[in-house]
């Protein structure tokens, strides 16, 4: 394989998609209203557990502009049963109906569907359905609903524990009860929403006469969709098309698969009419998969020196009602204990999780998996570690990292760090925040009896994942490949297809940026098409941070097979070795006679022209498919650092500084990489501060609208000051590390340091989040009576 | 179904006429009648700012709004933003600074930052923050999107146009 070499990869090109999205002509699920489009709406459970002891639909049925009303045991004939299978062991597979069957596990659970002739009417129609429910109790806790006597939601597993697992290395208890200093709290992150702008929506239309099936959908992952409505409707794969174009953000919440998405495909196949469905937002503060909601009890132990020893935790994750499709409900527990070793030394260590069904939304994958309380945990005993120690903060860390020799690295769990910058990242943001005159403002301010504190996060995570390693673990389907498919016109222009799908990532520019310099063509010459199973070779979507490790790693293995086509028949046409000649910018020349050119143009059309005008035996045409698989997966690494100030009237955070020092490998665009650090980074400030999903102890959402749910607004947020330590990953094509998750993995563990640090005097230490005013007076008030 | 009420109204210079049942939104009566699909339905509770309009040079929740309450109107939406296939200096300044990344919410906010230069032609850093606060962004973390209204501000002060 050639050596990969930047030209236009690392420029600030401004994105192509952003013309169409600034001038309203997106194309989003809802933007599309094919001829004779009927609308759906769904009817939802009220109750959080209960029986249906009746469901009726008649009367709806016959209201002027209904079209079907469809009930789960009527769907339940039209396509097979949804199970999210795991070969992990201490793992219960349970059942997923896209509309509920006899029973429903959360509020917002979908009963019925109706399909009508507008939406209006489809949901007028919502109230004429007869239903019944004889209400079940309701588990709201996980740790409650983990009990023996607990009302149990899944009969057929026999217990709401779902699963279990355990990391371990070493002797964890022994190392930890010997260390010379111990820390340990109860951590909690509260259950958190995506809240994408964009609700989730879908529109599924069956075509007779070819026996097509085309699902457009506000998905992350249409190629993942595609393999599993082929098994699930029992269609051949190659009569499905599934279409994400424009999408209105994922962070996780749009990767799975949904009971709607599944709905619309079956009753459109019945009806043979296009259905349309899009979220409200209610819905979407329902339905879409929560995240987090997890409990962690952890101790750390280290020397006198502040040399760790050993790191032990027990997790428990409320994973809601029914465990999620293709992911299962083990992947954020399993990340969990996956990852709780962090960028640190581990010599010995141990993590167990269970997963614990409750009747809430199901739990799937968000922005940072795992990550962000793995780091809020460790970066948070490391604090306290280094207040028992009286060492600095910054200190214990660069003491602790892995070092540089010591890549690859194995983690406790198995995971293998190929190379990270942690040392230089750290020190490169003492070094940005001015870390000695911070921390002298820091002793004037509170001389002056203000409560300010710094707070560091550091994060290692793995990113780009290929075959080795399931992203979710024993998942029966695979996710460690992509592919590009390249093809060149007679006219020289070049078409990119990917299976990836981004929902603002910047896929098209990025990845045109990558099949130009590996190809050798001009960028304005490269079009790239995502997220259409019809037009791309086979791959699942945009999760992980894997686009652009997978999709760039495959993009540059077929630019630079076509390229190698290209001279080939360009030395034909010129009467020279294909190996003395290369190609930039459209335009192939010899090297050491860079005056003779060929346009690309030419070399492109001659392609296309037979036989008599190409080398002997070669095969016309230009175009070409290539797969990329990883492997293991590269790490990415950050350190971040804040400093905030908590008001002492209103109790409200105000952060003053957010610093971002991190290693992503070779940037692409670093436009692009700011902008997904930073909104990483505010959703991270969001769910430190804002941002809780509440349910009552009947299982009721309390949360239901924005009004509840406090996503930041431009008011709450600051510039976010981002620096990179760009070193290529040593492992992947191209040197890319994956990049999107990473804001969100860090600000929360960072912003609660500095908040512990800012009332370190009152010896409070913060251990869940979001970090509301009441919180935080409770807090304080109790720190103060107990004096 | 109720009875259609006829309503016309102007939309971006262009008078358009339509029957709609009195409980149609303004925003689906744009979308769906009309077929201009550029105001965005996010949350339809008045909270998350993507079918932000102008209506009589104001700014306003297309989703709160009846198609029946806009009769007689003169509307500005985001496909109203460009002349001639010329960008506004706001959405230039938008593509300039990476004020969008998902492009869901740009419509919205597009609008609300046209409105608060129309009141405020020279907005501080904070100013502009609470101008675009009715419009949520999940994506941006709105650091490109101030930027964007920064730069776009000074390009129409030097135009001399508040437009």
């Amino acid at each position: 394989m050639e050596e990969f070499t930047p030209k236009i990869v690392g420029a600030r090109v401004k994105r192509r998609e952003d013309r169409r999205l600034l001038t309203g002509q997106g194309a989003y699920v809802d933007d599309h209203h094919p001829p004779g489009m009927l609308h759906a709406a769904f009817l939802r459970s009220p109750c959080a557990h209960a029986r249906i002891t009746q469901l009726d639909p008649a009367a709806a049925q016959t209201l002027e502009g209904v079209v079907a009303v469809v009930t789960g045991k009527e769907l339940a004939r039209w396509v097979k049963p949804v199970r999210a299978a795991s070969k992990m062991r201490e793992y219960k597979e349970t059942g997923f109906p896209p509309l509920a069957i006899d029973k429903v596990r959360h509020v917002g659970e979908a009963v019925a569907v109706v399909v009508a002739e507008s939406r209006y009417l489809a949901e007028d129609a919502l109230e004429h359905i007869v239903v019944e429910y004889d209400p079940l109790p309701a588990v709201a806790d996980a740790e409650e609903a983990s009990r023996p006597e607990a009302p149990v939601l899944h009969e057929d597993a026999g217990s709401n524990v779902l699963l279990s697992r355990e990391f371990a290395r070493g002797d964890v208890d022994a190392a930890v009860e010997a260390a010379a200093v111990r820390v340990r709290a109860r951590f909690r992150f509260r259950r958190h929403a995506a809240v994408c702008m964009e609700n989730r929506g879908c529109l599924a239309d069956y075509n007779t006469g070819t026996s097509e099936l085309t699902l457009r959908s506000a998905t992350q992952c249409p190629g993942l969709l595609r393999d599993a409505l082929a098994d699930l409707l029992d269609m051949p794969e190659h009569c499905i098309r599934v279409v994400a174009a424009d999408v209105g953000g994922g962070f996780g919440a749009k990767s799975s698969l949904y009971p709607e998405e599944i709905t619309l495909c079956a009753v459109t196949r019945r009806l043979e009419r296009p259905i349309k469905w899009i979220s409200d937002r209610r819905e979407d503060l329902m339905t879409t998969t929560q995240a987090w909601d997890e409990v962690v009890d952890a101790e750390l132990g280290l020397q006198a020196d502040g040399t760790i020893v050993g790191l032990r935790a027990d997790v428990t994750t409320d994973i809601g009602a029914y465990s999620i499709y293709p992911w299962t409900a083990t992947v954020e527990p399993i990340q969990t204990i996956s990852f709780l070793s962090g960028p640190y030394r581990m010599p010995h260590y141990r993590g167990r999780n269970r997963g614990v069904a409750t009747c809430k939304a199901p739990m799937g994958p968000y922005r940072g998996v795992g990550r962000p309380i793995t780091t809020f945990v460790l970066e948070g005993l490391m604090d306290r570690a280094a207040r028992k120690l009286n060492m600095d903060a910054a200190e214990l860390r660069l003491k602790n990292y892995i070092q540089a020799d010591e890549f690859p690295y194995k983690t406790p769990s198995g995971l293998v760090w190929d190379q990270a910058s942690l040392t230089e990242c750290m020190q490169k943001a003492r070094e940005v925040l001015d870390y000695y005159t911070t921390k002298q403002w820091r002793i004037q301010a509170r001389a002056e009896g203000r409560w300010v504190g710094i707070g560091f996060a550091t994060y290692i995570e793995l990113t780009g994942v290929g075959s080795a390693i399931p992203v979710s673990p024993g998942m029966p389907i695979s996710t460690g490949t992509e592919a590009a498919f390249l093809r060149v016109d007679p006219s020289g222009t070049v078409t990119a297809a990917f299976s990836v799908a981004p929902q603002g990532q910047g896929h098209e520019t990025a990845l045109a940026q990558v099949v130009a310099d590996a190809l050798g063509v001009s960028l304005d010459d490269v079009r790239v098409i995502c997220g259409d199973t019809a037009l791309a070779p086979h791959g699942t979507g945009t999760y992980a941070s894997r686009s652009a490790v997978l999709a760039g790693g495959a993009a540059i293995r077929a630019g630079q097979a076509l390229k190698e086509k290209a001279l080939k028949i360009a030395g034909h046409m010129m009467e020279s070795n294909p190996a003395d000649l290369d190609m930039q910018d459209s335009l192939v020349f010899v090297c050491d006679k860079p005056e003779r050119t060929l346009p690309f143009r030419e070399v492109a059309k001659t392609a296309y022209a037979g036989l008599r005008r190409l080398p002997e035996d070669m095969e016309p045409g230009l175009e070409v498919t290539r797969f990329y698989d990883p492997f293991f997966g590269t790490a990415s690494s950050a350190t971040h650092v804040t400093v905030v100030e908590v008001d002492k009237e209103t109790y409200a955070v105000k952060i003053q500084r957010y610093i971002v020092v991190e290693d992503c490998g070779r940037i692409i665009n670093p436009l692009i990489v700011d902008g997904q650090v930073r909104g990483g980074v505010a959703q991270g400030i969001g769910a430190a501060l804002y941002e809780e999903v509440v349910y009552d102890e009947q299982g009721q959402l309390l949360t239901g609208s924005l009004v509840d749910y406090l996503v930041p607004t431009a008011s709450e947020l600051l510039p976010i000051e981002v620096h990179h330590i760009e070193t290529p990953s040593p492992t992947t094509l191209g040197g890319f590390r994956g990049m999107g998750e990473g804001g969100t993995i860090g600000a929360p563990a960072a912003i609660a340091n500095a908040v512990s640090d800012a009332l370190s005097h009152l010896g409070i230490e913060i251990n869940e989040i979001p970090i509301t005013p009441d919180k935080l007076f409770r807090l304080v008030r109790e720190a103060e009576n107990a004096r | 179904m109720s009875e259609r009420r006829q309503i016309t109204l102007t939309i971006n210079g262009t008078v358009h006429s339509g029957q709609v049942e009195p409980r149609k939104l303004l925003v689906d009566f744009l979308r769906e009648d009309l077929g201009l699909t550029g105001s965005h339905v996010g949350c339809e509770h008045g909270i998350c700012g993507a079918c932000t309009i102008l209506v009589n040079g104001e700014s306003a929740r297309s989703c709160l709004m009846l198609a029946v309450q806009a009769n007689g109107a003169e509307l500005m939406t985001v496909e109203g933003l460009a002349e001639d296939g010329k960008l506004h200096p706001l959405q230039a300044a938008f593509w300039e600074h990476h004020g969008l990344q998902c492009g869901f919410c740009t419509p919205g906010m597009l609008m609300a930052a046209y409105d608060l230069l129309q009141t405020n032609p020279t907005p501080s850093e904070e100013e502009i923050r609470a101008g675009v606060s009715a419009v949520l962004c999940r994506c941006t973390g709105y650091q490109g999107i101030v930027q964007a209204i920064q730069a776009a501000a000074e390009k129409l002060r030097a135009r001399g146009d508040g437009r």
